[in-house]
């Protein structure tokens, strides 16, 4: 232990100016807070238009579902026109629909339900067999009518389907995919604007969401009143302007 | 070949609250320090700014702040005869990354916890007698007591400038404050946050029923605060996007606003950032360590020799690598016999909703802050009798309601369809009069001779290392302590005039999806001599003494409060013990 003298800091110092040689990969971070302009990551916003994963078929009854999920109602737009078919095409083409940042090593192997999920299919690749397999069977029910093609009232039946597991979907579990289309679609309805679904604020105007206000210290103790801000996202709002 | 570089007088394991409190301490002794850090850099202009810190898709729903499981994942069983089966993506827990650590992410509920609870064997046998505890619990005493670490609480309450009530300032009881609480020496810094509606109603249900409630301590600041390093945090705006969020309005403590501004001015510090520490390494003795092996983010090996190591990872990771340098003795559950991975816990939590009249209530949920909160301790660690309830343990019971974030708040009624227009009018209808607290009742796990952390025999981090494997499932004597604190917290949301109330209760078994705090404790333990313990009192190593293991993997069991503020206060009583006891003449500061 006879190193750990006290060492005179200009000595340290000279020290640390010698591990600053460029062979040294390792990012090393000294002398200050080592903050640069221009280096944040704001969120990557929705761009318009098109499709990113999905088919225009397959897009075609991911709108028709998430409008029966989310109906329109006199409460809100409903989830097609809200955005929540252009969210989860947006997710699903990115990083989650890959899993990135998932640990995918195997051996995969089924466990408990307290283990977790343990699939390697990604959610990308569900939706792609699922959708096929969703129009397969709701053709097979409904006289050949694709999910797109059914009434309001036979599509209601058919994620009811999904949702009690009796609509059997052929290489794929019916209740997980529809746990996944829910999830997406209500994360998608709820979610700040800027991902492509909850268009104009729709879902925080319903339940009375200020959004990403960030100071409430006037309200804190405002108790038992509405708080009465109009709501704003991240990226913008378009009343801002008017 | 690893590349060498440069000796050192200290390398610190992991850049979190604990690395940067050590790093601090010991560059004021003049030694040249390094801290190695597996993940990136992070600070509140880069990452998480005001203009979009906000955004509860990216940071709650997908993970961004997090520990990525392809970096670093566990696995996981209830019990030995499983096979366990890796964590795929984080759910019962959330495990922090990059400078700060936990520290960034955290609610900053700012709990200490009670003089019995460092006491915990001695006490309970005393008050109860020894056969009134469970055959397989293996709880024991800390190696300390109440006077040893109360100075040191202090030091981190104002390192943070933290916002409470004191309830027991000096052995007088105060109005307002949790009379429970072991006797503080000074007040909180700052004085308590302000309460919403709900929380506020809490308290008055609480009173109606004969207890005391108190607001919760928090590091998120009722106001602005200049700590003793001259480093200012700024007063909390109540925004509601704490738990899982890094505060972009500096007003929750971290130790990138309390201490990093200072810290990284030192010329005899620095950061390394994206390198991964793959092993600690020993001296043919085995009983000294020379220094630590890393990977940088390019894949390069490297090898920090220093005089001095502080493991300072997150605890379920200081017990992995410890168990991967071949430190201590492994566990092995069938003998009782090794200390490395033995006693782990997480906590035992309940929670519920109370559904209240739209036309009459309206609590404005997203206006709140991470540690905002009523609370009443009369049901935690052995404040109340066990006696006639037949188990041990307790947590407290709060409005500690964080946020009205629309994805994971909203609740309705348990008979609401899961989507349609009926659900919308139910998240419409309910949405600014419920309370939902997933932690109200935030339980003590003890611990148990089946619960521990070894390594697992199949799956490999990015490395090649064997994953820590988790075994642990919860025990009766946590259900039954669960059940009853939810009990009460039921009575509470009746006399707050709620009209409906739905309690979530703790079911065993464990399950690794079901988010239950990130309070991982445990497997490398500090006590009072080698047959019980991984570390000593001061939490060095019983086997390689100049190796001190920071953090919650040092509790022998798990009290029933937030684990931040014992976390803190044992890194500046080691810090302490180090600078006036180890340096002067290094070895063991324990002799067994």
């Amino acid at each position: 232990m006879h190193r750990l003298t006290r060492r005179q800091l200009l000595g340290s110092s000279a020290l640390a100016l010698l591990l600053m040689s460029p062979v040294a990969r390792a990012a090393v971070v000294k002398g200050g807070l080592p903050w640069k302009p221009g280096s944040a990551d704001p969120p990557t916003a929705v761009t318009p238009g098109g499709w990113h994963y999905f088919t225009p078929q397959e897009a075609k009854t991911v709108e028709a579902f998430v409008d029966r999920l989310i109906p329109p109602d006199e409460l809100s737009p409903g989830g097609k026109e809200s955005g929540c078919a252009v969210f989860i095409d947006r997710q699903l083409a990115g990083p989650y629909g890959r899993l990135d940042g998932y640990y995918m090593s195997g051996p995969f192997q089924k466990g408990t339900k307290q283990q977790g999920p343990q699939s390697s299919v990604t959610p990308a690749q569900h939706y792609r067999k699922a959708l096929a397999a969703f129009d397969s069977a709701c053709r097979e029910k409904f006289a050949g009518k694709a999910f797109v093609d059914l009434t309001d009232t036979q599509k209601d039946e058919a994620i009811k389907g999904l949702e009690d597991g009796s609509l059997k979907l052929a290489g794929t579990d019916a209740q997980d995919f529809f746990k996944l289309v829910l999830k997406n679609t209500q994360n998608g309805f709820l979610a700040d604007p800027i991902y492509g679904g909850n268009k104009n604020m729709a879902s925080w105007k319903m339940i009375g969401f200020p959004g990403a206000h960030y100071d409430y210290r006037n309200w804190i103790d405002r108790h038992n009143q509405r708080v009465k801000l109009a709501p704003v996202g991240i990226s913008n709002h378009p009343d801002w302007t008017q | 070949m690893a590349r060498r570089l440069p000796h050192k007088d200290v390398v610190i394991i992991g850049f979190g609250w604990t690395g940067s409190i050590l790093a601090n301490e010991l560059t004021d002794e003049g030694l040249d320090v390094v801290a190695i850090e597996r993940g990136p850099w992070r600070d509140t202009a880069t990452d998480f700014p005001i203009s979009y810190a906000q955004d509860e898709l990216r940071y709650r729903i997908r993970h961004e702040m997090f520990l990525r499981n392809s970096q670093m994942s566990v696995t996981f069983r209830n019990n030995a005869n499983q096979t366990a089966l890796p964590v795929r993506t984080w759910g019962a827990f959330m495990l922090g990354n990059g400078v700060g650590g936990a520290g960034l992410h955290w609610n900053a509920e700012f709990w200490r916890f009670l003089p019995s609870d460092f006491t915990l064997k001695s006490h309970l046998t005393q008050r109860y007698g020894a056969n009134f505890l469970p055959d397989d619990m293996t709880i024991q005493d800390w190696g300390i007591t109440w006077n040893d670490i109360e100075p040191y609480y202090d030091q981190f309450e104002y390192l943070c400038g933290t916002s409470g009530t004191a309830g027991n300032l000096r052995g007088e009881i105060q109005d307002g404050g949790n009379p429970f609480e072991g006797a503080r020496s000074r007040p909180y810094p700052t004085p308590a946050m302000k309460q919403g509606y709900g929380h506020t109603l809490f308290a008055e249900g609480a009173r109606k029923l004969g207890y005391k409630p108190f607001p919760q301590p928090s590091g998120n600041l009722s106001h602005s605060y200049t700590n003793p390093l001259g480093v200012t945090l700024g007063q909390c705006t109540y925004c509601g996007f704490c738990e899982w969020f890094g505060c972009a309005n500096y007003s929750k403590a971290s130790p990138q606003t309390t201490i990093l501004p200072v810290l990284m001015r030192k010329s005899n510090f620095e950061g390394r950032t994206d390198c991964e520490v793959t092993k600690i390494n020993l001296d043919n003795t085995g009983k000294r360590a020379t220094g630590v092996t890393f990977v940088d983010s390019s894949g390069e090996e490297f090898e920090q020799r220093a005089d001095l190591v502080i493991l300072c990872a997150f605890s379920l990771f200081n017990v992995q690598l410890l168990l991967l340098s071949g430190i201590g003795t492994p566990y092995d559950p069938q003998s009782g016999r090794g200390q490395i991975g033995r006693n782990f816990t997480h906590q035992t939590v309940a929670g519920g909703l109370g559904f209240f009249d739209k036309d009459k209530y309206n609590f404005n949920p997203f206006v709140s802050a991470g540690a905002i909160g009523m609370c009443i301790d009369e049901f935690n660690g052995d404040n109340f009798d066990h006696g006639p309830l037949g188990f041990v343990g307790g947590g407290y019971i709060g409005q500690v309601q964080t946020n009205g974030r629309p994805i994971e708040t909203t609740a309705v009624p348990p008979d609401t369809p899961a989507w349609g227009s009926k659900w919308k009018q139910a998240l419409k209808d309910n949405y600014l009069s419920t309370i939902n607290v997933g932690a109200a009742c935030h339980g003590s796990m003890y611990s148990y001779r089946d619960n521990y952390l070894s390594l697992d025999p199949t799956y490999k981090d990015r490395f090649g290392r064997p994953l820590v494997r988790i075994t642990l499932d919860f025990h009766d004597n946590e259900i039954k302590m669960s059940n009853f604190l939810l009990e009460k917290y039921g009575e509470i949301l009746q006399a707050m005039g709620a009209k409906q109330v739905v309690k979530h209760p703790r079911k065993p078994p464990y399950d690794v999806t079901a988010y239950q705090t990130s309070h991982l404790n445990g497997g490398a333990i500090m006590g009072d001599n080698p047959g019980n313990s991984a570390l000593n009192r001061y939490l060095q190593s019983w086997d390689v003494p100049n190796l001190f293991v920071m953090g919650a993997s040092a509790y022998p069991q798990n009290a029933g409060y937030n684990p931040t503020g014992t976390v803190g206060a044992l890194a500046f009583w080691s810090a302490h013990a180090i600078r006036s006891q180890y340096l002067k003449n290094p070895g063991p500061l324990v002799h067994a």
